[in-house]
Order: structure tokens, then sequence, then C-alpha cells
């Protein structure tokens, strides 16, 4: 089947036929933002002089190559960026007050990587304050909305990417995952989202919320541009010293490989009561269409994966706080007029940041403390190597874990903001994962009453390419990922 | 109040930082260059901008490695880095990249020893540990800014080692030696060039009095010392300045006190400094530092033999005595030049006195070092070479030394341009031993009569007629002959 139009693959196929131009498309992309994005809000700052400028560098290019053997994988193909990665010269807001105005003076090499493969940058997008959050809700800036129903989240914290790429306004988008901040909001959107393994991306000119869980990751609306992007951005990086030095495979090649024999787990412990019926059913549904196309699915199980969500904040929230000391006011952003330090300090953190990240900083510096330490940080960590021990097992008899994305679809702006440890909940699928330090790829696999429903797939370390097998051979099968909201119809 | 007399020990140990001698900072490449502009030597790094990772500068760990080493210490296998976490403008990320200790996370090295030399003999002080972290940026507070200071980051990321003695420094004098033979340790093996003066290596001091077979009292904490003079001088100011309030039957409260230079005391620091609470954790963005036997032995071959090693080695290959030994080991470039000296002319004593005597005048005179001035081993040993020849008088050797400094020229050549050869000939001397005799008929006759100290003023006086350049020793054998004796 060849990829729906709006794909960044069909997209380069029109450029080398001379079909399209990037020029036409960066075009159309901005009207479509101007269009929608009023309403959804995905999108903080849209560069639209840059862009056009570099699609006509891209028309000329595509018009003097022959073929686009020359041409680097992505481009003229327009791409959205979530707005804690650095963008040189560009505002780099994290969603929060505290950066408000920040040009950085570099780019997050993820960035430079896109440049070098030809992707046009249209803009940089909405994310919960500091990529805290599940919903969008706490963006400092205002949320934005799931455009399947405006009146729902888009998840988060990349809800700006998954909006934006399921609106149609960009075939692909980046985001950043730390507790499923990529995973849950490609569910909720409908789009598919991938956290690499730990390692696999670098982070440098990520802005840091938890170092020993962050990750950067691709969204787009099928499995194979997921796997374009993916082979952009990833690889070792000197300058971060958390990657991996392990080679980067033609994952889009990889896919035509097929998917022959990958086993399939499904953990008992995902399958409780906190789950929506509607979701457990498109679960099974997508469990009986692997088993259709000759994948065994067996039951496995996760037996710690209960304390996975205590651990995760407790050690995300403890490393925030040390990776959110540096905005104080001294050297960029926002700092506050003061009589002396002492005042400096706290007025400019007091303003600058928000609720959800100011509960973060006082639960991590708390759980660090003296006399807390052992009881809460290093405890948290032990339950970590647990969790990671129990997929371990699990994987010398599967290669691919199967579980809902979150235990809902996507639920409304204002249900939860109030009830910080309701929203924590969200993550409670996607949050083991982060803390085994394992790929995680989320994809659409039903509907419930109009709202997308996502399946999550969760792979052995740097096992990428098999869950981009296992995602292309159901897309095949299925077609959900064909879906567009009707504001992107 | 009559104040007693306090025979406490005094319990001293030392904590160290040194500024290693590394091309670039600890977790970034930018370059360690010392008096650039402000603000001129940064990246997002050491700048702590968001979205900057710290990326291990590898030379620092092998100067690490060296000093641990050379401390005899234990290398740990396996070291973290840990956040310090604090809030100080001058400390760009707000926490410290450093390497915290406790159960089985040790730190780089630990458990070594360094060797002072304590009333002329040599003592053993306990090294409890060796780590590395970075240097923070440097505030600046200047007279006529209304409010606030200046930060310049240059210095902010500049690798340090911490080294942590063991309290086992009986007075401010061992606390001295301390440092100076720390300094002389660094110097030789190219880690530090140690100057408090410039910063290079700093101290903070632990003091407190032992009673008599009884356990350590309190201690206080002195800083802000900036030589290795004003070390020992703060020290000595504290350790009486304790004895004094526990004379007065006081007790010594465990603070910090800065050492004032000027008025030379130490006061307790006004501001109440709470207890600090850094919520160390292992740093998520750097790997363990792995050294491997290969590591430590490459690091062991790179090692330059230790001063303690070299100062024993002299005395024993040379017969130097332990004076001579210290001076001729005080500095890797004086040692150097003493050993190739001696290559090419075999007499160490001579060597070491004429380096410790008129070489060392010569530099103390003019404030500079050995390797600022224009002599070579080669020259140096061509020099007492001619006087050993009997070319040239010891007297004449001292002038031609200077010239040869000076003027950056062979000594050789200098007797010859200046024709300043001793006469040696016994014709040459005859002439003049004889016309002396004759001048000088009284002391003569006392020589002949048995009075030999008349036979060293004729000496001179055939020196003085002879404008120095007679040999003195051919002199003496030709007037003994002469007169009898």
């Amino acid at each position: 089947m060849p990829p729906a139009d709006d794909t960044a693959r069909a997209l380069r196929a029109a450029y080398a036929a001379g079909t399209r131009r990037p020029s036409e498309v960066i075009e159309d992309a901005l009207s479509r933002i101007v269009a929608r994005d009023g309403d959804l809000h995905a999108f903080l700052s849209v560069d639209e002089e840059r862009a056009r400028a570099e699609a006509a560098e891209w028309d000329e290019r595509y018009a003097r190559a022959s073929g686009t053997d020359d041409l680097p994988a992505l481009a003229g193909v327009p791409i959205a960026i979530k707005d804690n990665m650095c963008t040189r010269g560009v505002p780099t807001t994290a969603g929060s007050r505290i950066l408000d105005g920040w040009r950085p003076p570099y780019d997050a090499t993820v960035v430079t990587r896109l440049r070098q493969a030809g992707a046009i940058i249209l803009g940089k997008t909405n994310l919960d304050e500091f990529a805290m959050g599940s919903s969008t809700e706490n963006s400092a800036f205002g949320p934005t909305r799931n455009p399947w129903d405006r009146t729902r989240v888009p998840g988060g914290s990349s809800g700006g990417s998954a909006a934006a790429v399921a609106a149609g306004m960009v075939p692909l988008a980046l985001g950043s995952d730390t507790g499923g901040s990529i995973r849950l909001p490609a569910g909720f959107c409908g789009v598919v989202g991938l956290k690499p393994t730990y390692g696999r991306v670098s982070r440098y000119g990520l802005v840091a919320f938890a170092s020993s869980l962050d990750q950067i990751g691709p969204l787009a609306t099928d499995v194979a541009d997921c796997a374009l992007l993916l082979g952009a951005i990833a690889g070792h990086d000197p300058a971060d010293s958390t990657s991996a030095r392990i080679p980067v495979l033609d994952y889009v090649a990889a896919l035509q490989e097929g998917a022959r024999g990958i086993r399939i787990g499904v953990p008992e412990e995902a399958s409780g009561d906190g789950v929506d019926a509607a979701v457990a059913e498109a679960l099974r549904a997508a469990l009986d269409v692997f088993a259709a196309q000759g994948f065994p699915v067996e039951r496995i199980t996760l037996p710690t994966i209960e304390a996975a969500l205590p651990a995760y904040y407790l050690i995300a929230p403890a490393e925030a706080s040390s990776n959110l000391a540096r905005y104080d006011g001294v050297r960029y952003g926002v700092r506050a007029d003061a009589d002396d330090l002492y005042e400096m300090y706290t007025d400019t953190r007091r303003r600058g940041f928000g609720p959800e990240v100011k509960r973060r900083i006082m639960l991590g510096t708390y759980a660090l403390s003296a006399g807390y330490y052992e009881a809460y940080y290093l405890k948290a960590q032990n339950v970590r190597t647990l969790v990671a021990r129990d997929f371990e097992r699990a994987f010398e008899r599967v290669d691919v874990v199967a579980m809902p994305v979150a235990p809902t679809p996507a639920f409304a702006l204002g249900e939860k903001a109030d009830d910080p440890l309701r929203m924590y909940l969200s993550d409670i699928f996607t949050i083991p994962v982060n803390l085994a330090g394992l790929p995680g790829l989320a994809l659409p696999c039903g509907f419930d009453r109009g709202l997308p429903i996502g399946m999550q797939l969760v792979g052995r370390p740097f096992e990428e390419a098999t869950l981009l097998r296992a995602a292309h051979a159901y897309e095949r099968a299925t077609a959900w990922h064909r879906r567009r909201p009707p504001v992107a119809a | 109040m009559k104040e007693a007399v306090i025979t406490h020990e005094t319990v001293i140990g030392l904590e160290i930082h040194v500024q290693l001698l590394t091309a670039s900072k600890m977790f970034c490449g930018c370059a360690t260059t010392f008096g650039t502009a402000p603000n001129t030597l940064i990246c997002p790094t050491c700048l702590g901008l968001p979205g900057s990772l710290p990326v291990l500068n590898r030379r620092a760990v092998d100067l690490g490695l060296r000093t641990a080493l050379a401390l005899d210490c234990h290398v740990h296998p396996r070291s973290q880095f840990h956040r310090k976490n604090y809030f100080y403008p001058d400390l760009p990320k707000d926490y410290q990249i450093s390497q915290y200790e406790y159960a089985d996370h040790p730190p780089l090295a630990t458990n070594g020893h360094l060797e002072i030399t304590v009333d002329g003999q040599a003592a053993r002080i306990g090294i409890r540990r060796v780590h590395l972290e970075e240097d923070t940026g440097r505030l600046v507070h200047p007279r006529d800014q209304a409010r606030g200071s200046l930060i310049d980051y240059n210095r902010s990321g500049v690798p340090l080692m911490e080294i942590v003695t063991e309290p086992e420094l009986r007075s401010p004098g061992e606390a001295r030696e301390c440092l100076t033979s720390l300094r002389r340790l660094l110097q030789f093996t190219g880690v530090s060039t140690g100057r408090m003066e410039e910063g290079t290596m700093r101290c903070d001091a632990n003091i407190s009095l032992r009673p008599p077979g009884g356990i350590a009292g309190t201690r206080t904490e002195v800083k802000n010392m900036n030589s290795i003079r004003s070390v020992e001088r703060a020290l000595a100011f504290e350790d009486a300045r304790q004895r004094s309030v526990l004379g007065r039957g006081g007790t010594i409260l465990q603070e910090t006190r800065h050492w004032d230079e000027r008025r030379e005391v130490t006061f307790a620091s006004r501001t109440k400094e709470e207890a600090q609470d850094y919520r160390y954790f292992p740093e998520p963005d750097l790997m363990p530092v792995t050294v491997d036997e290969a590591w430590l032995e490459r690091m062991r071959a790179e090692l330059p033999e230790l001063p303690a090693a070299r100062r024993h080695r002299f005395i024993s290959t040379y017969e130097l005595s332990p004076y001579d030994a210290d001076l001729l080991t005080g500095a890797p470039e004086t040692a150097a030049f003493f050993e190739a000296a001696v290559a090419l002319f075999p007499h160490p004593k001579t060597v070491a006195n004429w380096l410790s005597g008129e070489v060392a005048a010569y530099l103390n005179e003019r404030g500079k070092e050995l390797d600022e001035i224009a002599l070579t081993p080669e020259r140096f040993a061509g020099l007492l070479r001619l006087i050993d020849d009997g070319i040239i008088s010891g007297r004449t050797a001292k002038e031609v030394l200077v010239e040869a400094i000076v003027t950056n020229r062979d000594p050789a050549s200098i007797v010859d341009a200046r024709g300043l050869r001793q006469i040696s000939e016994d014709a040459a001397l005859a002439t003049v031993v004889d016309m002396v005799i004759a001048q000088q008929a009284g002391p003569a006759a006392d020589v002949r009569a048995g009075k030999d100290r008349a036979l060293g003023f004729l000496v001179g006086q055939v020196m003085r007629a002879t404008n120095g350049r007679a040999n003195p020793g051919a002199v003496n054998r030709l007037l003994r002959e002469r007169l009898g004796r």
C-alpha cells in the first residue's frame, strides 16, 4: 500500500517526481497552522521566514538533482519540534515563564542532525512545563487541545507535537519522553510515537527534566515515517556521555524484513480493574490481529510493575530538583528585581515556575535530603532494578511486550488538573518502560466514541527495529493509522 | 584570672584543592588559560545552559591518577561522580560535579601518604583521599558598583583535585612542610604549578587541641589563607587562641574562622553559616570512571622519579649530605641540571658545592630561577673541568661563571679571550716566588723558622703579584721548596 500522501515518504517521492515542490508544501503547512492552530494551540512559535527560505533552497536542489539518492533523507520535509529542545537563535521556553524570551546560542544535537537531513523546522510545539505532566495543561502558555475533540487533552507532555501531527499541520514531529510523554500523547491523538532505548538518541540540547530517564523520539502518522525520523536522529554523540556507541540500523529497510517469529507477551498486571473496558477490548482485538498474522501471543508477568509509579515519582523529581536549580535568574531567562541575592533567587523561582514544577522540585529535594536519601531515592533506584529485571525475565520468553498506552482514552481538559495523583496514574503503563530504559512504541489500535486508543509495544534494549517491524505488520492488517480527525480531513 | 598553661597536643588536618595542568576544562573543551578577558573561555556546558551536558576530560583523570600513585594511594577501579547541590552565583548549574564518598562508593583514590621532613627526620603524613571535581566561576566585587557583583565564568569547570590529609600534622610548621612537600611533588609530576599566590593550590585547615592521653578536642576550620607562610601563621595564631581559651576555662566553638592577613588574626565569620545539606547523589549524566591495570601502568610509566626517591638516590649514589640533597631536589630543574653536570664532570660534591654556592647566590641576587639563565650543564661542567685541570683558579672561575651567564658564552672561550689562564709552569712562577721571598724577608724567615701561617701570607702575595692567576697549589709547593719546608 503506498503511503498516505501526507507522509514524509510520500512528500519525498513527490518532490523527486516533480509533482510537488517543497515551497508549496511549506506554504500549505503554514496555512494549515493558521487555519487550525488558533483553536488547537499546538505551536508556541512558528518561524515562517526561515521555513520559506529553506524551502526555496530545496526547490532548487531537487530541480538540479537527478533522483533523490544524493539528497538527504528528509530533504524539504516539514517538521515540528517540542519546545524543550534548543534551537539556536529561536526562542526555547520549555513551556515555562522562567525561560520566556530566551534564545539558545546553540542547537541541540537532534536539531543539527535534522538540518543535516534536510528537514525544514516549521516551529516549536507546546508542552507541559519542563515536560512535567501528562496533559499539556501545565504549560505556562495555555493548554493544547486534542484535534479529535477540542474539549479534551492531547496528552502530555509532548501534546503540542502529537496534536500538530494528528491535525495534519506537519507530517513529523519530535517529542521527549521521561515517563510516557511521547507515547501518551501519541495514544491520545491517534498517531505513532516512539520512545527509543535510553542512550539511543542524544540528549545534548534537550532541556533536562530527569537525566536518567529522558529520551527524544519521533512522532509520525505511520510506522514507516516514524522509522525514517528515528534513523535521522539516532546515534552516538560525543557531547552526551550517556549516548550509546551502538550502530544505527536502517530502520526503514528493516521493515521490509517482515516480522516472522516475533513473540508477543501480554502482562497480566496490565489488564486489571483500572483499565477502561474500551481500552481493554481494543487491546484484545489487536492481539487477535497479531495472532491471526501468526505471531505467538502469551501471557507473561511483571510483578514489580505496580511499584514502578511510586519509584518514578521519587527518582524523576529528585533529578529534576537538581536539574532545575540552574533557573535562578543569574545568567539567562527571567530575573526578579530584588534587594539581595536570596530574595532574587526566591522571587525569580516563585514567579517563574508553575505549581506542578514547584511540587516536583519540593518532592525531589525532600527525597534527596539528608536522612531521607536512603529511604527514598536509593530505595526507588533499587525498585528500578527490580522492574528492569522483570522485563529481562519476560524477554527470555517473548520479544515484544504489548500493553495499553494508558488506562483510558483522552480525558477532558480540567478533569484531572486539580488532582495531581490522579494525573500521575495516567502514566502507569508507560513509566515502567522508562525506568527499565527500554524502547516503547505507541500506535493507534482502535477508537472509543471517536477518541483514539493507543497500544504500546515494548522491546529489548536497542531493538527498535523489532518493535517497528511488529507494528508495521499490524498496520498493514488494519487501517487505524489512516483515520484523520475532522479538523484534518 | 590567671591563664593555665595548656599542654595539649596540636592536631591539624589539611584540605587542599589543586588546579590541574590540563589544556581544557574538566567537562568541556574550553581552554584553561589564565588571565584572559572575562567570560571568553565559556561554552554551554561550563555556563550551565539549559540542555548542556558534561563530558569527562580523561587527561584530568590521568593527572589525578598520577597524583594518587605518587602519594602511594589505593586507586579504586570504579569511582563515580556526584552532584553537590547548593545555590551560589559562581556555580552555573547550582550544583558542582564532584566525588562524594560513602559505603560502596569510594572516590578516585584513598589511603596514601606524603613524606615530609620534621626536625631533619623523615615523617609520613597520611592522605585520606584524592578526588576530582570542577572549579567555580569567580565573583568580582567592584567597589564602584552600586549594588551587586560581577561574575567571570572563565574559571568555571576548570579541573580541580581535592587532597585531604589525615589529621596527623602536629604543628603549624609541619603543616607548612606538608604543603611545601606536596607542592614539590605536584610540580615534579607535572600535575599542577601548586602556587597558592596564584590560586592554583588552595588550602583550608582544621585544627584542634588534644589533651595528653585524651581524645581530640573540638576543631575549628580555618580559611582564606593565600600562601604557605600564611597557613603557618594562621595556624599558629589559632593554636595560641585555642590554648588561651582553654587556659581561661572556656570551650572551643566548632566554627569556621577566616584568616585576616593584614591584622594577622582569625575571626569567626559573622554571617550565620547554616549547616549545608548538599543532597549528594550520583551524577546521572556521567558514566562511572573505570580504571583498569593497563591505565594505571601507563600512568606509572609516565611518572617521573619522585622528590623523596630522588633525594634518597642523591644521598646514596652521589654520597651527598641530606642538606645538599634537599637543596638539589628542591626543584625539578635543579635536580636535572645537577645530574646532567655530574654525568659530564663526575665529582658530585664539587658540582653540588658550586650549584648551592656560587650559582645559587647569583640566582638569589637577581631573583631568577635556574632555567631562566643562560647556563647549560655542559658549560657548567666545562667550567669545573677548567678548575680541575688547573687551567684557572677557583677565584677566577667565579668571575668567569658570572661572565658566562651574562654574555651567554662558553667559559673556555672567555678564559682564552681574556687571557685568564692560570700560571702553573714552574719556570714562570719561580721568578715571582723568588721576588716575593726577597721582598718579604720577615715572613720568609718565619716560614723557614717553622711558622707555617706566614706561608699563607706569602702565597697571597704571589697571587696579588700575578693578579690572581697563579696556581696556588704550585705557588705553595715552590715556596716550600725555596724555604726548605
